[in-house]
């Protein structure tokens, strides 16, 4: 789960961290009013989780009360990449001298979180990683013992930030860390860190990801939870305990198991070509019961661009003639006249074909294995089955 | 031979009373795997299954020389569990929870790095050694015994390839599952190198996904340190960058970790890719 700009930076200031002194506003009212209060001039900061907000016009100067609301009107309301912006924050402007930045994140190989300076401040990290590598510096932290100080200056000197600035730096390090490991977070990033011309250290913007297992943990972070930023079917999904990402292909899947969810998605690609292809992950865990296999068909229906379904199930512990039975009770309960196509493997897998083929549904095929599935798949999603 | 269970192991059940855990320790000893004990905090002197429960696992494993233990504690309670597991020096400890956060789990391997103790997993179906022993939630008339060893991170996918291979006489030393979590306990190269050392085992067959580099690291080791034929697949070649696909280390990030790039490593060391797991029993002939 991905915190707003605003909600990160309230984050890093309850940990220690300096950070402007704005306030949100969801009105050009509001952005006027908040203007009036910081009395300099302010930057309005569209809110949306996606990146390259300033490129997309999202973010802007204002110099007077007055051109904040002008600017706020602009920006709210305006898309980016599919976000609508609802909230706008505003910050008094900073008289910036140099940019850099700090992160903390996990790194999967190492098992341990990692923290990253780089001197090239204000640009996204992998960008930096792609074209400067030896631009970022790391510091493995150890889960038990927390960032050391003289890890801290590793990151400073190794970034050639000078020496006057070491100590505000090392107490934004170790805040930072902090923040990374009180929320729960897969990622806390301060970029720009900025060095003001007044000689201030201050995170001008910041980023985090909250893990989603820890959310139980979590709970003040949850309920920060953006539910504008996606789109209702995730919701929808996450609310009935399924795994859902929507795909831009027409073949709608529903499979147990992720990785055999994920390949499902990728057969449908491969004999699908250029412009056939998965509608969707989706993983409906392991039973494939009845109410799970509706809401699930809900789901996947509600995609326009679905043309044909395919069910692909392992029949593990579960049984076959069970999840078979859970289908065709799902179909009675969602009616479609979309072409389907079942496929079942494992245990009862016979029983379950031939429940399957007795129910003389006339848009539900069976296939006896995934590559055939796929085909009749790709074949139903072209008008050609 | 085979690797990690056979008829030897001695299994506890860390959560053999909760629902998850007496269903899967009723499988596991209907396959024939010798579970000497569980534990359950609060339900010490009880029994389960005809096997006696304590309260934590250091009693266990001094009343019944327990050498594994298999995890099915709910996510918020696991870290603690695996921690019991590691300070009672059980040897193998396989955890079958899955959601477990990630803080908790870089704690769990940092910890384990100063241990006696391989844990597999977590998020993982566990292992299955045909004919002797399952310790994990595998369905186990899919396997039979052989000299094919298999690893995954995933489940009913390779569920899917196991019995593909059964279909096709093609026997497994042992059937490993590591898990989709970004940090788990046991890579794909620890367990190559243990299949590559294992008499028993003949062929291995990989079974990878998008996400994080134990491919590419795998595709080194293989090319450098061995001797036997791997075959693989790689889940995810149609999934989009920057979303997580269900497990929690199935996410494309920053261009890296994709399944074409993994593709491309294991082929360049010699693995025989399958563009559909279906393949994979031909693969190996």
């Amino acid at each position: 789960m991905n915190l707003h700009e605003y909600q990160s930076k309230v984050r890093f200031g309850r940990f220690g961290i300096p950070v402007p002194m704005g306030k949100v506003a969801t009105t050009p009212q509001q952005a006027y009013e908040i203007a009036r209060e910081i009395g300099t001039t302010v930057v309005v900061k569209a809110q949306v989780l996606a990146g390259g907000r300033g490129k997309a016009g999202g973010v802007k100067l204002a110099r007077t009360p007055d051109e904040a609301e002008q600017v706020a009107n602009q920006i709210l309301g305006m898309k980016i990449k599919g976000l609508t912006v609802r909230k706008v924050l505003i910050d008094p402007a900073a008289n910036i001298g140099t940019e850099i930045y700090l992160g903390v994140t996990n790194d999967r190989a190492a098992g341990r979180p990692v923290m990253m300076a780089s001197s090239e401040g204000g640009v996204e990290i992998e960008q930096v990683a792609h074209d400067k590598p030896n631009a970022i510096i790391r510091e493995h932290i150890d889960p038990f013992l927390g960032l050391r100080d003289y890890q801290a200056r590793n990151l400073a000197s190794g970034i050639n930030l000078p020496r006057e600035h070491w100590k505000a730096f090392t107490k934004i390090a170790h805040n930072l860390f902090t923040t990374y490991m009180q929320s729960d977070a897969t990622l806390a990033e301060i970029n720009p860190l900025v060095i003001t011309k007044e000689g201030q250290l201050i995170a001008l913007d910041g980023k985090m990801s909250i893990d989603d297992n820890a959310l139980f943990r979590q709970t003040e972070l949850a309920e920060m939870r953006d539910i504008d930023a996606e789109p209702k079917e995730v919701i929808q999904a996450r609310a009935a305990g399924l795994s859902y990402v929507k795909l831009d292909g027409q073949i709608g899947c529903m499979v147990n198991g992720a990785g055999l969810a994920m390949t499902t998605m990728d057969m449908t690609k491969l004999y699908g070509g250029e412009n056939i292809g998965p509608a969707n992950f989706l993983d409906i865990g392991g039973g494939a019961q009845a109410d799970k296999v509706a809401a699930a068909l809900r789901i996947i229906l509600s995609d326009p661009n679905v043309r044909s379904i395919l069910f692909n199930i392992f029949g593990g512990i579960t049984r076959c003639d069970e999840v078979a039975r859970g289908i065709l009770q799902a179909l009675s309960e969602v009616p479609s006249e979309l072409p389907m196509i079942v496929r079942l493997n494992g245990t009862n897998a016979e029983e379950g074909r031939a429940i399957i083929q007795n129910a003389s549904i006339s848009n539900l095929y069976y296939a006896d294995t995934l590559t055939e599935a796929a085909q009749k798949a790709v074949a139903a999603a072209k008008g050609e089955l | 031979m085979a690797i990690l269970a056979d008829k030897n192991t001695r299994l506890l059940v860390q959560g053999i009373t909760g629902r998850e855990g007496n269903f899967h320790s009723q499988q596991m000893l209907e396959y024939g795997t010798n579970i000497v004990g569980g534990v359950t905090p609060g339900k010490g002197g009880e029994w389960a299954l005809g096997k006696p429960v304590f309260d934590t696992v250091k009693a266990a494993v001094e009343a019944t020389e327990a050498n594994a233990t298999i995890i099915y504690v709910a996510a918020a309670f696991a870290a603690d569990a695996l921690f019991e597991a590691i300070d009672a020096e059980i040897p193998l400890i396989v955890c079958i929870t899955e959601g477990i956060p990630i803080l908790d789990m870089m704690k769990v391997y940092d910890y384990l790095k100063h241990s006696k103790s391989r844990l597999v997993g977590p998020n993982c179906p566990g292992l299955l050694t045909p004919g002797q022993a399952k310790v994990g939630i595998m369905p186990g008339y899919i396997a039979k015994p052989g000299s094919v060893g298999v690893v995954s991170k995933s489940g009913t996918l390779t569920y899917e390839v196991v019995y593909a291979l059964s279909q096709a006489d093609l026997g497994q030393s042992t059937c490993i599952g590591i898990g989709g979590d970004p940090v788990i306990g046991t890579t794909f190269v620890d367990v190559l190198q243990m299949f590559e050392d294992d008499p028993q085992t003949e062929k291995i067959v990989l079974i990878g996904e998008i996400g994080g580099r134990a491919e590419l690291d795998a595709a080194e080791f293989i090319q450098n340190h061995m001797s036997k034929p791997v075959a693989g697949f790689i889940a995810g070649r149609s999934a989009p960058e920057g979303t997580t696909m269900g497990h929690a280390g199935a996410i494309v990030e920053g261009g890296a970790g994709t399944a074409d790039e993994k593709i491309e490593a294991l082929r360049a060391a010699g693995v025989r890719i399958a563009d559909n797991p279906e393949q994979i029993p031909a693969l190996l002939r």
